[in-house]
């Protein structure tokens, strides 16, 4: 069977060691976890996770069953017709040319953030395969450190 | 009311009905122990190990159908209780267990007898609780009981920290659980059950498959009415046994790696599986593209993650099943015509014939096979029967006439050696009428071999058959098969003196060489208001037979010993 990506979203209580339940049973199992996002829910008491896998069809099946096995899972989605961003900081020496680092950066729904004395610091949000072109394209600009966010999704 | 941490504990227990909790105190629980000591409203039972704590628990549980509940302090006394609580998560036995914890003020600074109890029981429990607010103590209390025998049952962990224990405060126990998050689907999807109860009746060799989760679910009258019903063959899988009793026409036997050959064939050759409350185990299924190849499957099972993990389900129900057979039921009465059936059965019987589960008997050595019947014929229906892992193990599921649930207890999907004699005690415990035997090796009964000075301090009378061939038999087995007999590390010539060792604890102790001796000592030991040790010197060689080698198909066992 061919491993497929999958965005996943759990819902879960907001209580100590929830993560590490979701992140222990990805362990635990065998499962892979490409990117991984987690916050609170404004105004509840739950927290929503996002989760990128890879697995077969099987594999994906399981993952969302044992999810919601735990005790503080209130649901579990797998996304198909969705929304989904990833953001990433990027550091740059200032002696590259900033117009066109914010051009770049601006193609990829970012900006230049924070302009120091040797370093610029950029951000852009878009989808992850975009985030990847992005990435790609900002290596002639000499990158001095990247974070990237990880995947956040909503389905449509 | 108000009271400390420890009397709500205490309070919680007696209010959930427990009369007997298993345990060892120590340092970080010792608040709870002193209003254990003033309190009445059960008893508690000190066993010489943490791990023999959580296994009589567990014995309990399975011999009685309640939550069994252990009680441990917390570093090293946790880690013990761990074998116990993976022991009971693998076969889905309703457990709670209550740890001691190092203040709060202490937890991550490294302190005295201080371990991460949550982080390590997080993949061998169903869930677990660490209470850092004596104002959830109760609600934890009362959830932890419900999540563990709700649903698919498993083991609950209470991690609480000593000053949460001695801390006073408000105690009102909630009267009803409402956990948002988690709502276990029992009652069956309809339409499904139609569905499958009409693809019985199409079948022409159906096969039910019954697994352990129809004892828990105590549904094993209903499937023997449905068995009778429709004359339907069964297989169990090793926690089924006793389901539908050995004298039942409709079994075949066990299935899986040393199942007998009629059951094993049936499930190579039958064009419906229909599966309440299994797994699909590696050690059932042998080489997977080989099970069940010809047939549909119908899997009923409380927990959806088992459909569909291993083999791919054409009738999936998610349901408690004594709720689904409840409903099946009537469905099948009007419609089902045993005759259909009556080719394979016929065809299956011929299997049986050819090579029915059997053994070859001596009159110069006692063989365990042999034991085990023997012991069946003198004690039968009236013994619960534990057993520890290995050889034995698989004698007793294959040649015990199990008659019915409940009636053997053995840890089956972890396979934990040293489980059998403290979960005796806990099923006598919870069963004080019926003659509670551990049938165990001598490799196995000396992991929890101090449990004999428990058995005898709380005069709780158990009797180890320990079928001793002066090896770890199974993996002499294997060793003999594959390992071109190179013995590494399993040869136990060296042996204590079983009886003397029985006797210096306060019990009895037998040495049996001949059948005689061997009837004797079983007559003489259930007279006994003692816990025994019957030490029976059994054919060294002797191999469990029927046997699937390691990911074979069901279908190729190997029958007989190489000449």
């Amino acid at each position: 069977m061919q491993n497929i990506r999958r965005v996943i979203s759990v819902i879960v209580m907001n209580e100590s060691s929830v993560l590490a339940r979701v992140t222990a049973l990805f362990a635990g199992r065998g499962y892979n976890i490409d990117s991984l996002t987690v916050a609170p829910i404004p105004n509840s008491k739950m927290s929503h996770i996002t989760v990128v896998t890879k697995g077969n069809k099987k594999v994906i099946e399981q993952i969302i069953k044992q999810l919601n096995k735990l005790v503080p899972t209130l649901k579990v989605t797998e996304h198909e017709e969705m929304v989904e961003k990833e953001m990433v900081l990027i550091k740059f020496p200032v002696k590259e040319s900033l117009s066109d680092i914010s051009a770049l950066c601006r193609a990829y729904n970012g900006s230049i953030v924070n302009v120091g004395v040797d370093m610029v610091i950029a951000m852009a949000s878009d989808e992850p395969v975009r985030i990847k072109h992005f990435l790609e394209a900002s290596t002639r600009f000499n990158p001095i450190e990247i974070v990237r966010g990880g995947v956040v999704a909503i389905e449509r | 009311m108000k009271m400390n941490g420890a009397q709500m504990v205490c309070e919680a227990l007696i209010l959930e009905g427990v009369k007997t909790v298993f345990g060892y105190p120590g340092g970080a629980i010792m608040n709870v122990y002193d209003e254990i000591y003033k309190q009445d409203g059960f008893e508690h039972i000190l066993n010489r190990h943490e791990q023999a704590s959580v296994h009589s628990a567990d014995g309990y549980a399975r011999a009685t159908g309640k939550v069994g509940v252990a009680m441990v302090t917390s570093g090293p006394g946790f880690t013990n209780a761990v074998t116990g609580l993976a022991t009971a998560y693998m076969d889905s036995i309703p457990l709670v267990v209550i740890s001691g914890q190092v203040p709060l003020f202490l937890i991550g600074t490294d302190g005295f007898q201080e371990i991460d109890a949550v982080g390590i029981s997080r993949p061998c429990t169903k869930h677990n609780y660490l209470v850092r607010d004596l104002a959830d103590l109760p609600k934890v209390m009362k959830e932890a009981f419900y999540i563990a025998r709700s649903g698919r049952p498993g083991p609950v962990l209470i991690d609480i920290p000593k000053d949460i224990t001695a801390e006073f405060g408000e105690f009102e126990y909630p009267k009803d659980v409402d956990i948002p998050t988690y709502k276990p689907s029992c009652k069956g999807n309809d339409r499904q059950i139609k569905k499958a109860v009409e693809a019985i009746l199409e079948a022409k060799k159906p096969l039910l498959y019954i697994g352990g989760g129809v004892v828990l679910s105590e549904a094993s009258y209903l499937l023997r009415e449905i068995v009778e019903m429709g004359q339907i063959p069964a297989v169990e899988s090793l926690m089924a046994r006793g389901v539908l009793g050995a004298k039942n026409p409709m079994l075949l036997g066990m299935l899986g790696m040393h199942g007998n050959y009629s059951s094993n064939m049936a499930m190579s050759e039958t064009d419906l599986v229909i599966s309440f409350g299994a797994r699909f185990d590696d050690r059932v299924t042998g080489k997977l593209s080989e099970f069940a190849k010809y047939a549909k499957i119908i899997h009923v099972d409380i927990d959806p993650a088992n459909i569909g993990k291993l083999v791919d389900v054409d009738y999936p129900i998610v349901g408690d099943i004594k709720i689904v057979l409840e409903k099946m039921k009537p469905l099948l009465e009007k419609k089902i015509d045993p005759s259909r059936y009556a080719d394979w059965r016929e065809v299956l019987n011929r299997y049986n014939n050819l090579h029915p589960q059997s053994f070859k008997d001596s009159d110069e050595v006692i063989k365990p096979q042999w034991a085990i019947e023997r012991l069946g014929h003198l004690v039968g229906e009236d013994a619960i029967i534990t057993s520890d892992v290995g050889q034995h193990q698989m004698w007793a599921a294959q040649h015990y006439p199990f008659d019915r649930p409940r009636q053997w207890i053995n840890s089956g999907g972890l396979g934990t050696m040293g489980f059998g004699f403290p979960a005796a005690l806990g099923a006598k415990k919870g069963c004080p009428e019926k003659i509670v035997i551990n049938i165990t090796g001598d490799g196995s009964i000396l992991m929890n071999m101090q449990e004999l000075v428990t058995a005898s301090e709380y005069k709780i009378p158990v009797i180890n058959v320990i079928l001793n061939n002066h090896f770890l038999g199974m993996v002499r087995q294997w060793q003999t098969f594959f390992y071109e007999e190179r013995y590494s590390s399993t040869d136990l010539s060296y042996q204590p003196n079983y009886k003397a060792v029985a006797e210096a604890c306060g019990g009895i102790g037998y040495d049996v060489t001949t059948k005689e001796e061997f009837d004797e000592a079983i007559k003489d030991a259930i007279k006994q208001d003692r816990v025994a040790f019957i030490n029976v010197a059994v054919a060294r060689f002797e191999n469990v037979l029927p046997m699937v080698p390691s990911g074979g198909a069901l279908y190729n066992m190997m029958l007989k010993d190489k000449e």
